[in-house]
């Protein structure tokens, strides 16, 4: 049993990597704090703050995958959130028209960058570079007069600070989000019903599958973690707005990713672009499409930061792109292209602000943190390019 | 009969699913040429990275004894430190380098840090002339046809001292002529005292150079043939390989009267902006309903080309002329655009353009026609999966399940899932471009019955070889591509090798 486990990890050890850095790293940090880490309300924050980051690396994820790279993701989240807030606090314009308009805005700043990248071969990295100039400039241009804009509008500032609504007190589970709970219990279900299924139909057409107990610890080791994370949000304010559009977003790309025919176009132009044009494939569409969408989640990006902190400030999106580009390689995307999961970014997204929540936690110095982060990042990508040869 | 030159003993090799080669041994004599025949996927490439150190030791079972000693390579370094050179299929050339740099890389001639190019220029064309290639060492490699390059390699490999020259499929994107030089070479090399194993396909040139042979299949030997002996003819390696006898390479063919004209196209010309020349000129030919039309020509007469600009024109010609489908006149814009008019276009590039290598065998058959198997852009993996399961039968596809990734797999089997893509798209015109480029005996004849099969439910067939029995063999028609024209058109009745090649050299 055991040198089964054994066996399997080495075998997947690149898929299930990334989890156990994970969990590593939490109870680590769970015990150099106290259990603060682990408590429900550092929690919370940590999902919250990784918000902004992981919509980004979902982008990126796909920017990556096919052979790219955005620079001027941060500064157009940056200039987009000022834009919100101006719109609502200048302009008047309702939160309901807000959205819309500057996730509009998001989808034309993409198209923006992947106009010479796609027409005219200009290295993504340069286009996006002058991206990063253009869309810092605006965003002092924007802010210069006034300084900070704060914003008021409740709906708005409650995207990136609100929590979902729970029933009111029956009597039991006092103090407890049931709501939360209850999402938590159908997710587990809604999980553990799929695997099943999944497996069976592998099973029907004789594929390899796990063996009956390692699928059961597989299967619990993420029931227990899905259970563990939400009981503990379901004893401070339960799941956050914020959370809510993460997980959307994941589940979005993750079936658009694995699914679809234009997830399958994306990973075959990112595999060889040549045979994905001869097949048939307009790499130029899919290069429109990946940096629209990377826009589109810079600007969402955008809203959830200028929500969280209640205002748009004029250094808004600083380092967000690297933050973003980080985590995707944490995540396990390759540079030669073709490969990476949005599942995967999503973790490298947990790995690099968990370790940014417990070391200030545990009062180290912001220098040693971006040290630490720096050796943590060259560390994933190593084992990711060593174990990924081992299996060759 | 002194020491062999290299032992192997009793090798193993297992890869996850796939056992490659089961106990496998094989002796080499000095001076000799050994050549190694084997369908797809029987392990001959294999075999020759377990002796290159490719796959280091321990990575593989038995012993290998080189030059009376036993070696232990943990990489491509330590071979190439006792003498062996191998020389891949795929050239490892650096294109943008000059002749004569790409010679000595790895291995410049210095003055203490500073390379000396003099020396390097000279000892390089030394090198040029020992393998016969008659062009400037200054010139680039890019530039170079692939049969030069070929040349090119081998010269960096003599540049080192090798005792044993490995050819994994040297002549397999090679014409005849650019074939006949390098087996001639390497009559040369051996008369010198040089050793070399080849590994090839193509049984003729077994009979010309071969000395022994070695015969592989599923992973183990099946027989080793003498040349002194008389004991090779293609008859006994056909029989040894493929298990069963074939008298007749290209399968018998009705030859229907053919339907109407699918594809015709008149004063077809294209520049090449990224080249700065015309690379077609007043191209004008058609193809009918049902019938096999082949395009004869050396490497580099536009054959391709000719392809490519009919087929959306994805290298960005500037074209004109007329390109007629059923009748009536189309412009194309892209790949996408040619598709959705029934054309489909196998790439004789399988690794640049022709398959995703990290992607499996299910995702790249399936890969030019994801909408069959989607309902509202949703692919439906078990219809992707019973798709590939067909095709992995139908063309005998050696690989453990369809969820192998490409490449994985032997280059034959590579070339049956490029195949395999392409006749998922079910297309009117099919454009085939070396489709039989490093696929065994056998299985070229289960292709062609295919090519011919297709033919005859309606198909309009391009075939584009470089091999002239082939074209000859399979063709209803054939075409003579020179310089960027059509230097001729004979109907199969009398077309013959010697005419096609006067056409072709003209
Ligand atoms: N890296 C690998 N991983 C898994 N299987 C492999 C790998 N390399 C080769 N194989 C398998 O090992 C077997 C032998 O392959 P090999 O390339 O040696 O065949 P080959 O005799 O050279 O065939 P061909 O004539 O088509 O080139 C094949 O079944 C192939 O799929
Ligand atoms: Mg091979």
């Amino acid at each position: 049993m055991f040198k089964n486990l054994q066996n399997l990890l080495r075998q997947n050890i690149r898929e299930y990597g990334m989890y156990i850095a994970l969990f590593v790293i939490m109870v680590i940090f769970t015990f150099t704090t106290n259990g603060i880490f682990i408590s429900s309300r550092n929690l919370s924050n940590l999902l919250n703050q990784t918000g902004y980051i992981a919509v980004l690396a979902v982008g990126m994820t796909l920017v990556i995958v096919i052979r790219h790279v955005d620079l001027s993701v941060g500064f157009l989240a940056g200039f987009l959130g000022a834009i919100a807030a101006i719109a609502l606090e200048k302009w008047g314009w309702s939160v309901y028209a807000v959205v819309p308009f500057v996730l509009g805005l998001g989808v034309i700043g993409g198209l923006i960058t992947a106009l010479p990248v796609a027409r005219l071969g200009i290295p993504s990295f340069v286009a996006s570079l002058a991206g990063w100039l253009i869309y810092r400039g605006l965003l002092l241009l924007v802010t210069e007069s006034t300084g900070t804009i704060s914003v008021t509008d409740p709906v708005f500032v409650a995207i990136g600070n609100g929590y979902i609504p729970d029933i009111p007190e029956i009597g039991i589970l006092n103090g407890i989000h049931k709501v939360t709970l209850l999402l938590g219990i159908i997710g587990i279900i809604f999980y553990v019903v799929n695997e099943i299924n999944d497996r069976r139909k592998k099973q029907n057409y004789n594929f390899d599958v796990l063996p009956m107990n390692m699928f059961a610890i597989k299967l619990l080791f993420v029931a227990a973690l899905v259970g563990g994370v939400t009981w503990v949000l379901a004893g401070y304010n339960g799941i956050s707005w914020t959370v809510v559009v993460v997980l959307a977003v994941v589940a979005i790309y993750h079936f658009v990713t694995t699914r679809t025919v234009l997830g399958r176009h994306i990973y075959a132009v990112g595999g060889n672009p040549e045979a994905a044009e001869l097949s048939g494939i307009s790499v130029k569409r899919i290069t429109y499409i990946v940096f629209g969408s990377m826009g589109l989640l810079s600007s969402l990006s955008g809203i959830l930061f200028t929500s969280r902190l209640q205002s748009a400030t004029t250094t808004a999106g600083t380092l967000f792109e690297l933050d973003a580009i980080a985590a995707a390689y944490v995540g396990g995307v390759s540079a030669a292209g073709g490969v990476g999961k949005v599942i995967g970014s999503i973790i490298g997204a947990l790995v690099m602000l968990s370790l940014t929540s417990g070391m200030n936690l545990m009062g180290v110095g912001i220098a040693y943190q971006y040290i630490v982060r720096g050796a943590v990042l060259v560390a994933a990508v190593i084992f990711d390019v060593a174990t990924r040869r081992g299996a060759r | 009969m002194s020491i062999p030159i290299l032992e192997m003993r009793s090798i193993s090799k297992t890869f996850p699913g796939v056992k490659a080669l089961s106990d496998v041994s094989f002796q080499v004599a000095r001076g000799e040429i050994h050549c190694l025949v084997g369908e797809n996927g029987a392990g001959k490439s294999t075999l020759m990275k377990v002796l290159s150190g490719v796959y280091p030791h321990g990575d593989y079972s038995g012993d290998i004894l080189f030059d009376g000693a036993v070696q232990v390579f943990k990489g491509i370094s330590d071979s190439q430190r006792v003498g062996i050179a191998i020389i891949y299929q795929e050239l490892a050339l650096v294109p943008e380098m000059m002749v004569y740099e790409n010679i000595f890389l790895g291995k410049e001639i210095r003055n203490g840090i500073v390379v000396n190019w003099n020396e390097t220029i000279k000892r390089a064309s030394e090198m040029l002339k020992k393998v016969g290639l008659d062009v400037n060492p200054a010139e680039k490699v890019r530039n170079l046809g692939v049969g030069k390059q070929q040349l090119v390699e081998i010269a960096k490999a003599l540049s080192r001292d090798v005792k044993l020259l490995i050819l994994d499929e040297p002549t397999a994107a090679l014409n005849e002529t650019d074939s006949e030089n390098l087996l001639n070479l390497l009559k040369g090399l051996r008369n010198e005292g040089a050793t070399c194993i080849l590994i090839t396909h193509k049984l003729k040139e077994v009979m010309a150079v071969a000395d022994s042979v070695k015969g592989f299949r599923g992973g183990r030997t099946v027989c080793t043939l003498d040349a002194k002996k008389g004991e090779v003819s293609e008859q006994a390696m056909i029989k040894h390989m493929v298990g069963r006898e074939i008298d007749n390479i290209y399968p018998p063919r009705k030859h229907i009267t053919p339907g109407e004209v699918t594809l015709e196209v008149k004063n077809w010309n294209a520049y090449s902006p990224e080249l700065g020349r015309q690379v077609l000129k007043d191209v004008a030919f058609n193809v009918r309903k049902g019938e096999i039309v082949g395009f004869a020509g050396l490497m580099g007469s536009g054959r391709t080309e000719v392809a490519l600009s009919i087929f959306g024109n994805p290298a960005g010609y500037d074209l004109s002329g007329d390109l007629m489908i059923k009748g009536q006149k189309k412009e194309l814009r892209g790949p996408e655009d040619a598709i959705k008019h029934g054309l489909a276009y196998v790439s004789e590039d399988r690794k640049g353009n022709g398959l995703i290598l990290i992607q499996d065998v299910k995702q790249n058959v399936c890969l030019a026609n994801l909408l069959e198997i989607a309902k509202r852009g949703v692919v439906d993996g078990n219809a992707e999966v019973k798709v590939a399961n067909g095709y992995k039968s139908s063309l005998n596809i050696k690989t453990p399940t369809v969820e192998q990734k490409v490449v994985n797999l032997s280059g034959g089997n590579q070339q049956k899932v490029s195949l395999a893509k392409w006749l998922f798209v079910k297309p009117d015109v099919l454009i085939l471009d070396e489709p039989t480029r490093g696929i065994d005996v056998g299985a070229k004849y289960e292709i062609y019955t295919i090519i011919n099969r297709l033919a005859q439910e309606g198909m309009s067939i391009l075939l584009i070889s470089s091999e002239l029995p082939e074209v000859l063999g399979m063709s209803d028609r054939v075409y003579i591509v020179a310089s960027g024209r059509i230097a001729g058109e004979l109907p199969i009745a009398e077309a013959t090798q010697e005419k096609i090649m006067h056409l072709a050299t003209n």
